[in-house]
């Protein structure tokens, strides 16, 4: 398939990055096979991304010639990063050239576009199944060593149902919002690969000049963003920007309030551009679910219906499905990117499909008369911080294990985790919000602690954290 | 308080640094102050001055130096 796409178009621009490399599908094809040669042959790599061509030039490799890269943040925390690399001993690290020097004692074996290959100490060797194709982390980055196993079909098959409902076609220009190891700004990428378009790189964040300059000089034709996304747009007066290469915008990452979803819909209907709310997670490889632009306005507020070539039901609490409107239960996607399972270990590797084709989303939601989904809430306990999957319970274990003798409970909604404790020195409350920034690399502001005089528990010493929801903000 | 104190503690408060500091702060030289932190600067600004700041100040507010200037800008006398 990559084949295919490098050979056919050859003579379009693939990438642009911010710092001014551009590369041909051509220069793909070329540097691609001139970076395989030094790798070798099958093996694990970890790529530690940023928006910039080089990095770009590095997935296409592995993805081609089947190299299997566990895709990480280049700013990834130092001990999770060391750690990861520990579990999984992986073969390479594929990073740019600033990091190298972290890594003096590994031997550099290739170098171009700002971008790096170290050799490391570790085995070539690895007992992989011959499906697996790429590993991501949950989106979130609670120091879980946890990674999604995705396939070659998984991508293949969710760029292709994409770029069908998208209508992408070869003169789209994205623009980059994410990163691209998170796997809706990675999604972005391959759709927009499978079609031959150009990509535009940048990790500028909306909020700079920068950015704005880079997206009019290449005139841009769409972006995705988390709710958080499109909160900020709004206070940056969003709506009264001149922006005419814009043709669509996309939302995932967590819900989106009505009222935004209803104010973007109809800016987009105001201004001939789209606005398309979606719905996936890095288990269904990204997208499972999409709201058809031209039912954005009346349909406000609903994730929408299954992506091409998949499909969506819900279950009640006997796993029968359920037929009727306005039922709540669990979410079920079925489809070709329904991936293979986690790992947690090196041997985790060698594991084949574990799901077949079949996702308990761990979504509560309903369904309406013209079957249009809406989540109304989560099975498990997580929340979602910018666009990010934080589970509650290995954050309550973190605390605990970095604070000693410190009694906590997690808790809260989308974009505000409160950390409820027993004390109520101030400067701990402080240390806590920083080592919670520090570890999941996302703003303090996220996280709140409050004292509360005791966790209220059950008599089985189950901590209640309803009780809990009286103290939010 | 002055103006000028209120700025700096939304400055202190917001990125969770000392006065000293917040004076030679410039975007992105605190983890505290990406794109998350500097909307809810903004806001907090907006709130505390009675000001809505319009895009192109949002974008161009790269500094606690600059901020002084934009504040300017809407009619805060920052030496009130």
């Amino acid at each position: 398939m990559i084949e295919n796409v490098l050979k056919q178009y050859k003579d379009n621009i693939a990438l642009s990055d911010a710092k001014g490399t551009s590369l041909t599908y051509e220069t793909l094809d070329q540097k691609s096979a001139e970076l395989f040669d030094t790798i070798g042959g099958r093996t694990l790599v970890f790529s530690f991304c940023r928006n910039e061509a080089g990095s770009v030039l590095g997935y296409v490799t592995f993805l081609r010639y089947h190299i299997v890269p566990v895709l990480l943040n280049a700013e990834i925390e130092t001990e999770l990063r060391q750690q990861l690399i520990g579990i999984y001993e992986p073969a390479f690290l594929y990073l740019p050239k600033e990091m190298a020097e972290a890594f003096s004692d590994y031997e550099k074996v290739w170098e171009s576009y700002g971008y790096c290959l170290l050799r490391t100490s570790y085995a070539m060797e690895k007992t992989m199944y011959q499906e697996l194709g790429l590993l991501l982390t949950t989106s979130g980055s609670t120091g879980s060593p946890k990674l999604v196993r995705q396939s070659y079909r998984n991508i293949l098959s969710n760029a292709e149902s994409i770029a069908e409902y998208l209508e992408l076609t070869v003169d789209e220009k994205p623009i980059s919002t994410l990163p691209m190891n998170y796997t809706y700004g990675l999604s972005i990428i391959n759709s927009h690969l499978l079609v031959g378009a150009e990509i535009l790189l940048t990790d500028e964040p909306m909020t700079s000049r920068h950015f704005w300059e880079f997206f009019r000089e290449n005139n841009a034709t769409s972006f995705g963003g988390v709710p958080f996304t499109y909160e900020m747009l709004k206070r940056l007066r969003f709506f009264l920007m001149e922006l005419p290469s814009l043709r669509y915008m996309t939302q995932a990452g967590g819900k989106l309030s009505p009222e935004l979803h209803r104010e973007f819909a109809e800016y987009a209907k105001n201004t001939g551009k789209k606005f398309i709310v979606m719905y996936g997670q890095t288990e269904a490889t990204a997208r499972m679910a999409y709201l058809p632009s031209e039912r954005s306005l009346e349909k406000y507020g609903s994730m929408g219906i299954a992506i091409p070539h998949g499909r969506l039901w819900l279950k009640d609490v006997d796993g029968n499905q359920i037929k009727d409107a306005d039922i709540v239960g669990e979410l079920v996607y079925e489809g070709e990117n329904v991936t293979l399972g986690y790992a947690e270990c090196l041997a985790d590797l060698a594991k084949e499909d574990e799901r077949h084709g079949v996702l308990q989303t761990g979504d509560m939601a309903k369904m309406d008369a013209d079957g249009y989904f809406y989540i109304v809430g989560r099975k498990k306990r997580f929340l979602k911080i910018y666009g990010n999957r934080v589970n509650l319970d290995e954050v309550e274990r973190m605390i605990k294990h970095e604070f000693e003798q410190i009694e906590c409970a997690c808790a809260g909604v989308d974009d505000r985790l409160y950390v409820f404790v027993t004390t109520d020195q101030e400067e701990i409350h402080t240390q806590i919000r920083q080592f919670l920034a520090g570890k999941t690399g996302l703003n303090a502001k996220a996280y709140a602690v409050k004292y509360v005089m005791e966790i209220p528990k059950n008599d089985a010493g189950k901590t209640l954290y309803r009780k809990l929801e009286k103290y939010y903000d | 308080m002055s103006n000028l104190e209120k700025y700096t503690k939304i400055f202190t408060e917001s990125f969770e640094v000392d006065a000293e500091k917040a004076k030679t702060l410039k975007y992105q030289d605190v983890e505290a102050w990406d794109s998350i932190g500097h909307m809810d600067l903004i806001a907090s600004l907006e709130d505390e001055f009675d000001i809505m700041m319009e895009a192109d100040d949002i974008i161009d507010f790269n500094s606690f130096e600059k901020g002084i200037e934009i504040m300017t800008k809407y009619g805060i006398d920052m030496n009130a």
